[in-house]
């Protein structure tokens, strides 16, 4: 567990004092390791060891930090590195050699990653706003790299959210410090109960808002189609695959772990995220199907599926809602990152960002559209593909509860994402008509392609193996 | 556009105005059952290698939060790095002489001054963090009167000093896994080893905040 | 009411200002200045609430300086980006946001 913290900052560092030539066998020998030791630790926790604790500094809350990985932090690591280790190897085939976007990718890609590791484990709340940063900071720097006016514009109103977010998460964490004397996890659990004074009320709530608004839930969205719609196609596929998901998941560990009592007095609470998430499903769907930019379709697809993570929290008294969730965290991981890589390769081979650029896709990059069409099948939640395991799950759980009109949004949702993805396949099948110039395909590194078609195959299978998936989230809680 | 414009400015401004009442209000109640640091803070300091409380929660209590905290300084350079940097001019700044001989004879001393902040940090407030914002001051205020030039991009010696800090917490911090948890300082060796950790950052720290002006740093009246 | 109580209402109003400027303003720099503002209001809170009985403590201030090392590193990036834009556009405010 610690090496996944620590290695991903030895490598980045080391990459950018090496630079990028180096910089990319250090970061793809370092993921390696990383997804070996998520594997590991995945397996340790399935074996029926619930949780893995370890206290830095041999202080133990709450004078020191604490670590702690169940269930669901290790599901989430799992998730990270496997579609991080991917991505590298894509990224450097993506990169040409003096490209300038390039230049810092490597070191600014491992502070990313060791910022979402340590965020999965940590246990102490300060601790995570730092992790919180590391990972917005980072972001912003992958957005920003290399750009232009419009990708600059872009981060900077990317910076501004994040900020805010983690602004208001911060005072939270000061209003809660000032009510109990600690920020460790565990102690305030235990300190928490339905009468809490109304500053723990206030610092719910802010947190919460903090982590809506950086998970780009509706209406906080704003920032998302620019900065994931117009950045390099490595960059866009770590952001929805990986950076938004660190907010669902902190907001999920809030709502279960220490602010549970709070929710229990208040259910109704738990309508508001899900309404949120239902208007992103359809606004999302609209904008998608709407807009003539590829790489921006498949942003606002981001902003949709997300909706469907926030749907499971009126759902989280039964059994089921927290399994749905992040299988739709995994398998939306996967597809997502693979879109983007295929839209990556697309946009390389044809010189341009648009749907009607694709025309002729299907001859010249066949693999490329098979992986994109499979990325599809997941976002559709077609079986036996993972995102109908995560619709699936949902939909049952909502079945459970009697909450009837969430299963008709859930398939609403799946119908409306049939559309946009659609609207692409079918653009690629067409055959350029004779008269009309036909632009010129430049040919693109195999490697590109095969990783879109890695990623894509997995959110399929993942289906097929998610029993040993769900087996490890039952381990959640068991560490405060 | 007017009209919403004005509209949001209300909306956004009473809402502000309401959240800080209902915050105050919050505040003024009585503190609820909690849990009290001072003492425990109090009963470890004498093996925490230092004599400062704040010191000690700052780099070995709560060490690991100022391991990734040096992390997002040195992230938010190499991001300015990667947004890409105009060229430097080739004129050079205007110069005052009176300006550059009292910089002149004002930065050794804060070279000094920083040196003593980073020993002080152990006994009251002090440390790593204030001498590297000292060292960097230096630079700045070298840099501003024309003696120092503003930075391109880093060669590999700078590039090293900047993340000598990070990378010398790491080695340390993980060094001491073997025996125990991360960051277990052994508690007879803790003073010397937060000693050499701080040494690193303040030198990489004062590499890092000059950084942050020097490398954006051009002069006035050049085309951009 | 202690006076690190007062300081603690002080940062409440400091946040809310803070927050409602970055909402507000249109101007880049002035955006970070308020985003600056409301970070030192959440620190006052922080430091404050924890010593509204008059007695200091470590942890709180030390959280602190980690804060306002976070802000810098946050306010640089900030800059910088607001900076090679303007190198860029010429202009300091974003473009028209999305709909």
């Amino acid at each position: 567990m610690i090496g996944l913290i620590l290695l991903p900052l030895v490598w980045a560092s080391l990459a950018f004092v090496l630079g990028p030539g180096r910089g990319k066998w250090l970061a793809i020998a370092g993921l390696s390791a990383q997804t070996w030791f998520a594997f590991d630790l995945a397996q340790q926790i399935s074996a029926g060891k619930a949780a893995i604790g370890h206290q830095v500094g041999g202080w133990g809350a709450p004078l020191g930090i604490d670590l702690a990985a169940d269930g669901l932090s290790s599901a989430m690591l799992l998730l990270t590195q496997c579609v991080a280790l991917p991505l590298a190897i894509y990224a450097s085939a993506y990169y040409k050699r003096d490209d300038a976007a390039g230049a810092y990718f490597w070191p600014l890609m491992g502070f990313l990653i060791a910022g979402l590791n340590a965020l999965f484990v940590s246990a102490d709340f300060f601790n995570i706003y730092v992790t919180l940063e590391l990972v917005g900071l980072a972001a912003v720097g992958l957005v920003a790299a290399g750009g232009g006016a419009q990708q600059i514009a872009a981060a900077l109103r990317y910076l501004f959210a994040t900020l805010v977010g983690s602004g208001l998460y911060l005072l939270g964490v000061a209003l809660l410090y000032g009510a109990y004397g600690t920020v460790s996890i565990e102690s305030v659990s235990l300190l928490v109960t339905a009468e809490a004074p109304r500053m723990v009320w206030i610092a719910f709530g802010l947190m919460v808002l903090g982590l809506m608004l950086k998970t780009a839930l509706f209406p906080f969205h704003y920032w998302l189609p620019p900065a994931h719609g117009g950045s390099p196609a490595p960059v866009s596929a770590l952001l929805s695959a990986l950076v938004v998901k660190a907010s669902f998941y902190l907001m999920l560990r809030l709502w279960i772990g220490p602010f549970a009592p709070l929710v229990a007095a208040a259910p109704w609470l738990a309508w508001g995220p899900a309404a949120l998430g239902t208007l992103a499903i359809f606004w999302g769907s609209w904008q998608a199907i709407r807009t003539p930019r590829l790489k921006m379709l498949i942003a606002y697809s981001t902003v949709a599926q997300l909706g469907y993570l926030f749907l499971i929290f009126p759902l989280l008294n039964g059994p089921g809602a927290i399994q749905a969730g992040v299988m739709q965290a995994f398998a939306h991981g996967l597809a997502k990152a693979a879109m983007f890589v295929a839209a990556g390769v697309f946009i390389k081979a044809t010189g341009q960002d648009t749907v009607a650029g694709l025309a002729g896709a299907v001859n010249r990059l066949p693999i490329t559209l098979f992986a994109f069409g499979l990325a599809g099948v997941t976002l559709m939640g077609l079986p036996p593909s993972a995102g109908f395991l995560a619709k699936w799950q949902l939909i049952e759980a909502a079945l459970n509860q009697g909450h009837w009109w969430l299963v008709l949004v859930v398939l609403s949702g799946g119908l409306l994402a049939a559309v946009y993805v659609f609207r692409v396949l079918r653009q690629a099948f067409l055959l350029a008509p004779v008269d009309t110039p036909v632009l010129p395909f430049t040919p693109v590194p195999r490697t590109l392609e095969w990783t879109a078609f890695a990623l894509a195959l997995t959110s399929v299978l993942l289906g097929l193996r998610g029993v040993e998936l769900m087996r490890l989230i039952q381990a959640v809680g068991a560490v405060a | 556009m007017k009209v919403q414009r004005v509209f949001k400015r209300f909306v956004v401004g009473s809402a502000a105005l309401a959240f800080s009442v209902l915050l105050i209000g919050v505040m003024l109640e009585p503190p609820a059952a909690g849990v009290d640091l001072r003492a425990a803070v109090s009963a470890n300091l004498a093996v925490s290698g230092v004599a400062h409380p704040v010191t000690a929660v700052l780099l070995n209590f709560r060490g690991y939060d100022t391991l990734l905290e040096i992390a997002v300084l040195l992230l938010a350079l190499i991001v300015i790095l990667a947004s890409g940097l105009e060229a430097l001019s080739s004129r050079p700044r205007a110069v005052d002489p009176v300006l550059q001989t009292l910089a002149q004879l004002a930065a050794p001393s804060m070279i000094v001054v920083a040196v003593y902040l980073l020993w002080a940090g152990a006994f009251r407030p002090g440390g790593a963090f204030q001498a590297g914002a000292v060292l960097a001051a230096a630079g700045v205020l070298l840099h501003l009167t024309g003696l120092l030039p503003g930075w391109q991009a880093p060669t590999l010696k700078l590039r090293l000093g900047l993340t000598a800090g990070l990378l010398i917490f790491l080695a340390i911090a993980a060094a001491v896994l073997s025996q125990g948890a991360l960051m277990q300082y052994p508690p007879r060796q803790a003073g010397m080893l937060i000693l050499l950790i701080e040494a690193g950052f303040t030198v990489s720290l004062g590499l890092i905040l000059a950084g942050l002006f020097l490398f954006i740093s051009r002069d006035p009246g050049d085309p951009t | 009411m202690t006076s690190a109580l007062l300081f603690a209402c002080v940062g409440a109003i400091l946040f809310a200002l803070g927050l409602a400027g970055v909402a507000l303003i249109g101007h880049l720099l002035r955006r970070i200045f308020a985003f600056n503002v409301m970070g030192s209001g959440t620190f006052l809170i922080l430091v404050g609430l924890a010593q509204r009985h008059g007695s200091a403590d470590p942890v709180p201030q030390a959280m602190v300086l980690t804060g306002i090392v976070v802000a810098v590193a946050a306010t640089a990036l900030a800059l910088a980006l607001t900076r090679r834009l303007h190198a860029l556009t010429g202009k300091l405010e974003l473009p028209a946001d999305e709909p």
